[in-house]
């Protein structure tokens, strides 16, 4: 497989943000790989890996060096939704134990795990910047702050 | 709010705050028009030197002095950077995103004096990846500023040339340290430089780069337009002018607050301007002065100022002036866990000290906080913590993870003894909720 048109034309004009060269050229990797998570199917394969290595003049193995540093690059396939409940000390004081026991009772997922339905995919995240309007859960990248049970449940009928 | 100035958040209550036409109708960029026209570059680093500006980072450096680290351009002509640090992940820690999305175009501003003080033709905005909100105001505000003619060549007609970049993190906490933040700029792991070399000689791409917080820089150009003695007229004699306070915890009204430095950290928990108090009927068991890295404290140590000077006579730190606030509800031994997890969690695995000392904390703490103790525990935890820091690695993220443990036996020792005498913790840590611990919060005043 070779990355879409669109997006080596998007990488083209990314990788002058930086100084030329292959130092900096390879500067342009990260914003890169959360492009191809977004666009091609919400994580990093190992064929992008690849492709994205001969874009940056890199070996594959670099660039899954850098794509296994990073918890927001997935490295196997997510369910349909990805909930993210933060369990860091300022959303921990104010409930977010109980966000992750309602949210697998919701979903059936089991926590880095999806549901049997491939509908959710559960996680934990570090402290998100949502302190004091904690608790909170980032739900297919948007925050959902001053979280409720009730609003989760909400939530996640929703995507139902 | 009484008593004091407020200007940081100043703009922000007007709906359109974050846009340019907001910006220009309370008075933006005037200034820095007035910079490029009659001021020289060393006169700007002269007001913010002498303004007392200390970094909003966490680490609380002197701005101006910083700035005058980076080579002299006549002897060393290469090209040189301004990172600024949006990473924003120390727990508690929520003050920066205010800024990117209300008032991205005070950051801008800043960024661009900032730059024509130190002669830097490009900066990058480093922000987390998780902030994608905040990320795309800041980006619409530069393509804004772009096609006024404020970021680009020849800004304003005055021959100075700036070019301000985006560029997007991706959930490591290590990347807001700063020389983990420029490897990951580069496109690589987040591991930290051994130091020296310190950026001003060898930063970004080798050059010599000046890494500065989103707050540090957003305070520049109020400091230029009114100067350095009004500065200095707020806050402390060590630490002038007002900051960003982040309240969260068990309190009645979470949120960013901006205040003066020095005020007392009791008015902040308990005035209705701030924090409003605990929830009814609680008392304080303990506080994080300033994000998790510096510790818990008991809470009898509350009525004291918010400043560099007055956090260390706690032995505590001001760090990113994010409190959080732990109610007597609460287990402390548990709080201590989980701040623990998180340190092992984010050590990036260069040092063995922080690799391996920050999983045998949290191994520790864990199976205290499941009544699995064992006698010679809180022995081991300063043991341990002891061969992690001060200044024993690459960088501090393994003191910012010693600390709080330091803290926890130092303040603690009765709770952490009581939990392995008798297997366990008589609270119960599920129903946070049904406490009512949660109530909905503004996120400014
Ligand atoms: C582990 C660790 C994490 C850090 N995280 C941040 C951060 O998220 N944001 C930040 O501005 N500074 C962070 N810092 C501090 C930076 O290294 C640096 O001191 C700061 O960005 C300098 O800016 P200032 O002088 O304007 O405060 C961190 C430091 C360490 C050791
Ligand atoms: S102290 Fe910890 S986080 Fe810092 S470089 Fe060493 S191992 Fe990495
Ligand atoms: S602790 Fe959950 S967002 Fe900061």
């Amino acid at each position: 497989m070779a990355l879409p048109e669109k997006l080596v034309d998007e990488f083209n004009a990314l990788v002058k943000n930086y100084p030329a060269g292959k130092e900096g050229k390879r500067s342009g990797l990260i914003p890169a790989l959360h492009r191809c998570q977004e666009e091609l199917g919400g994580w990093v394969t190992p064929e992008i890996m690849e492709d994205l290595a001969a874009f940056f003049d890199l070996e594959p193995a670099e660039v899954y060096g850098v794509a296994s540093f990073y918890p927001m690059f997935r490295l196997t396939p997510p369910g349909k939704h990805v909930i993210k409940v933060c369990h860091n000390i300022s959303c921990d004081l104010v409930g977010a134990r109980d966000v992750l026991a309602k949210a697998k009772e919701l979903t059936g997922a089991e926590v880095h795990g999806t549901s049997p339905d491939g509908k959710f995919t559960l996680e934990v995240v570090e402290c998100q910047g949502c302190c004091s309007t904690a608790p909170m859960i980032d739900l297919d990248n948007t925050f959902h702050e001053n979280l409720t049970l009730d609003e989760l449940e909400r939530l996640i009928g929703e995507c139902q | 709010m009484s008593g004091f100035e407020t200007y940081l958040m100043s703009r922000m209550a007007r709906e359109d705050s974050h846009t340019l036409e907001g910006y220009k109708a309370q008075g933006g960029y005037a200034t820095l028009e007035r910079v490029l026209k009659d001021m020289q570059p060393s006169e700007v680093t002269e007001i913010v030197k002498a303004s007392g500006l200390r970094g909003r980072g966490g680490a609380g450096f002197p701005t101006g002095l910083k700035w005058t680290f980076m080579p002299d351009a006549s002897k060393d002509p290469r090209d040189r950077y301004l990172a600024i640090n949006g990473d924003e992940s120390e727990p508690g820690t929520c003050k920066d995103r205010v800024i990117l999305d209300e008032d991205p175009h005070g950051l801008i501003e800043g960024v661009l004096m900032a730059c024509y003080a130190m002669g830097c033709a490009a900066s990058y905005i480093y922000i987390r990846g998780e902030y994608r909100h905040q990320y795309r105001r800041t980006e619409a505000a530069i393509a804004e500023a772009r096609a006024a003619g404020l970021i680009g060549k020849n800004i304003l007609g005055s021959g100075f040339d700036c070019e301000i970049y985006m560029h997007m993190g991706a959930g490591a906490y290590i990347c807001g340290e700063e020389t983990g933040m420029m490897e990951s700029l580069e496109g690589k792991r987040g591991h930290p430089r051994p130091k020296p070399p310190f950026p001003a000689g060898f930063g970004l791409w080798g050059q010599p780069t000046t890494v500065n917080n989103v707050e540090t820089i957003f305070n520049v150009p109020f400091i230029v337009e009114r100067g350095a003695e009004w500065h200095r007229s707020m806050g402390t004699e060590k630490s002038p002018g007002n900051i960003l306070v982040g309240i969260s915890g068990n309190v009645k009204r979470p949120g960013v607050y901006e205040a003066p430095l020095g005020i007392s950290a009791k008015t902040l928990l308990e005035s209705p301007d701030f924090a409003g108090g605990l929830h009814d009927g609680r008392k304080l068991k303990a506080w994080f002065t300033g994000g998790s890295s510096t510790g818990m404290v008991p809470g009898s140590t509350i009525d004291t100022p918010m400043d560099h000077d007055g956090m260390q006579s706690i032995g505590a730190m001001l760090g990113t002036a994010a409190m959080i606030m732990i109610d007597d509800s609460q287990c402390v031994v548990r709080a201590m866990e989980v701040v623990a997890r998180f340190y092992d969690h984010e050590s990036c695995g260069q040092c063995s000290q922080c690799r391996e000392g920050t999983q045998w904390l949290h191994q520790i703490f864990r199976r205290i906080e499941q009544g699995k103790g064992l006698p010679q525990d809180v022995d081991m935890l300063t043991a341990i913590a002891s061969g992690m820091a001060p200044g024993k690695t690459i960088c501090a993220l393994s003191d910012a993870a010693a600390i709080p443990a330091n803290q926890m036996v130092k303040h603690f020792r009765a709770e952490l003894e009581e939990h392995i005498q008798s297997g366990g913790c008589r609270i119960n840590h599920t129903g946070n909720f049904a406490r009512g611990a949660s109530a909905p919060t503004e996120v400014h005043a």
